[in-house]
């Protein structure tokens, strides 16, 4: 199914959503995720495979990623949610699809989004200490001690 | 406490002390640094918590310093075993956000190096995988044997063994030399008989049957709600292939079938690799015999500064599904990028695999799913 075909799906269960102009992806408002989520794996579309979960740091914004696969039918969904960058957080998607739980825990790590719900809400790939968000466009290279000059 | 101790004890003469253990990041059979903590009673896994981000190099930043041709060599840097599918990947990844063509002589080459690379990166999963489970050093030493040969021949082609640089943006690093096309076809001639070797010595060997038939069961709901992709999927009998679903470059001009599993043992995912290596062989064949002439090097600038949009493009590697997503704000380094690890959802599955079986079977499992960590850290 062509992406535009898959949008008509979607507007007709849910009004809110818009086409994000430029490109095939969906946004969607947060507070309809998991209904949207839900309806779009147990739906006729069938989108079984959350196939990636990530973010794009837009300075006022952040965009928050889903990229869906139907198994069955083949088809390929990119579904965007909008978030305020200085307080991002979002119902996660881990109780309807278990790969969310690694892919949302790699994107509060790089990014400082925080998942509402999460089962292991820890850092994956910086140690788990680490201070700030690599990802951000505003992030500092940390103050690591100097070397002593020989 | 006490209530609980006694009346285990009164269960069974014999109880154990659960205890914690760490795998890793040093250990032999993790192939790479990644530490597995365990939480065991006996023998019996209770629990594994896989803890990741030895090999973090921060790809995905560094992505947004360089330029797009800069960042090729980075993708050598991601799966080091099957580098030219890395390459492969992130380049029609930018050719797609550039709409560029690339010459038919350089699909050409990029299906036969991509399908080399894949003979070779499964020899040494088939091979690693016979090792852990404690035939040793001789099926390892046998995969490395044969992938020898592919690297003799990516050596002539672009003069590196294991992080190539070769697929660029827009075509290939360099034609192939005269007289290559009758190495490959030798070397094709070869590993038709190496194969069926393989086969006899490791497929239905009773120790490798016992050890890896029924362990490690991946049902097909639990893979594809996992994300798992790749080998590892179709071990379930799920029939799931790119190069089958949506042709890229001209996989559709070649014949070839996607090799299936049972049910989803540790077992099936060795046979999946098996055949696949197979199946690459009957690809490279069909292609080094209707190799079109041409120039197959890039024209292009090597400064490529893209219309501002967004682009997501999924190859088949190896190991699975690898995409890239690429925003670009039309200047000439990617605004972000995203790397999707097929090896980062394959490991995600590991501890619902392993709970309740003996610790013996992680080692199983882990050569099994044929992870490396290069991919999952970035």
């Amino acid at each position: 199914m062509r992406p535009s075909e898959i949008f008509d799906l979607i507007k007709a269960e849910f009004p809110e959503v818009r086409a994000e102009e430029g490109t095939d992806a969906v946004v969607c408002p947060k507070e309809d995720l998991l209904k949207l989520c839900r309806w779009l794996k147990n739906g006729s579309l069938g989108f079984d495979d959350l196939h990636c979960v990530t973010a794009i740091d837009r300075k006022e914004r952040i965009d928050l990623v889903h990229i869906f696969y139907s198994t069955s039918q083949k088809h390929i969904l990119t579904l965007k949610i909008y978030l305020d960058a200085k307080d991002p957080s979002v119902e996660s998607l881990a109780p309807i699809w278990r790969s969310a739980d690694w892919f949302e825990r790699e994107t509060y790590d790089l990014f400082g989004i925080t998942f509402l719900h999460h089962p292991d809400p820890r850092r994956i790939l910086n140690p788990y200490d680490w201070k700030d968000y690599p990802l951000r466009k505003d992030y500092a290279n940390p103050n690591f001690i100097p070397k002593p000059r020989l | 406490m006490e209530d609980s101790l006694s009346a285990q004890s009164m269960k069974k003469d014999i109880y154990t002390e659960e205890f914690l253990i760490n795998m890793g990041p040093q250990h032999p059979s993790t192939h790479g640094v990644l530490s597995l903590e365990c939480r065991l009673d006996g023998e019996i896994v209770m629990d594994c918590t896989p803890h990741l981000g030895y090999l973090h190099r921060s790809m995905e930043k560094i992505a947004e310093n360089r330029t797009y041709t800069q960042f090729i060599p980075f993708t050598d840097r991601l799966d080091y075993v099957a580098s030219i599918n890395n390459n492969l990947g992130y380049c029609m990844t930018v050719e797609k956000l550039l709409k560029m063509e690339v010459p038919e002589r350089a699909q050409y080459i990029r299906v036969i190096m991509a399908e080399l690379n894949r003979i070779a990166s499964h020899l040494i999963g088939i091979g690693a995988f016979a090792q852990d489970l404690g035939a040793f050093a001789t099926p390892l030493f046998y995969g490395f044997r044969d992938r020898e040969k592919i690297l003799e021949i990516f050596d002539e082609i672009c003069g590196n063994r294991l992080t190539y640089n070769y697929i660029r943006i827009g075509g290939v690093q360099s034609d192939f030399p005269e007289g290559l096309d009758k190495k490959i076809n030798e070397f094709i001639k070869y590993m038709k008989l190496k194969i069926d070797d393989y086969d006899q010595l490791l497929t239905n060997n009773a120790i490798l049957l016992a050890r890896s038939k029924n362990i490690g069961c991946l049902s097909k709901e639990v893979a594809i709600n996992y994300s798992i992709t790749g080998p590892n999927l179709r071990a379930s009998g799920i029939r799931r292939d790119i190069r089958k679903d949506a042709p890229y470059l001209v996989y559709d001009r070649f014949e070839f079938d996607v090799p299936l599993g049972a049910n989803g043992d540790a077992w099936d995912r060795y046979k999946v690799r098996v055949e696949e290596i197979r199946q690459s062989l009957r690809i490279v064949e069909q292609a080094i015999h209707a190799l079109p002439p041409g120039n197959p090097t890039s024209k292009a600038n090597r400064i490529h500064k893209p219309q501002a949009g967004e682009v997501y493009v999924r190859t088949e590697n190896p190991r699975g599904e690898l995409g890239f997503y690429i925003v670009s704000d039309g200047s000439a380094t990617p605004y972000r990028l995203k790397i999707r690890g097929p090896s980062f959802s394959n490991l995600a599955v590991l501890p619902e695999l392993v709970k309740g079986l003996k610790i013996a079977d992680i080692i199983c499992i882990l050569g099994s799913l044929d992870i490396v960590l290069g991919e999952i850290d970035r």
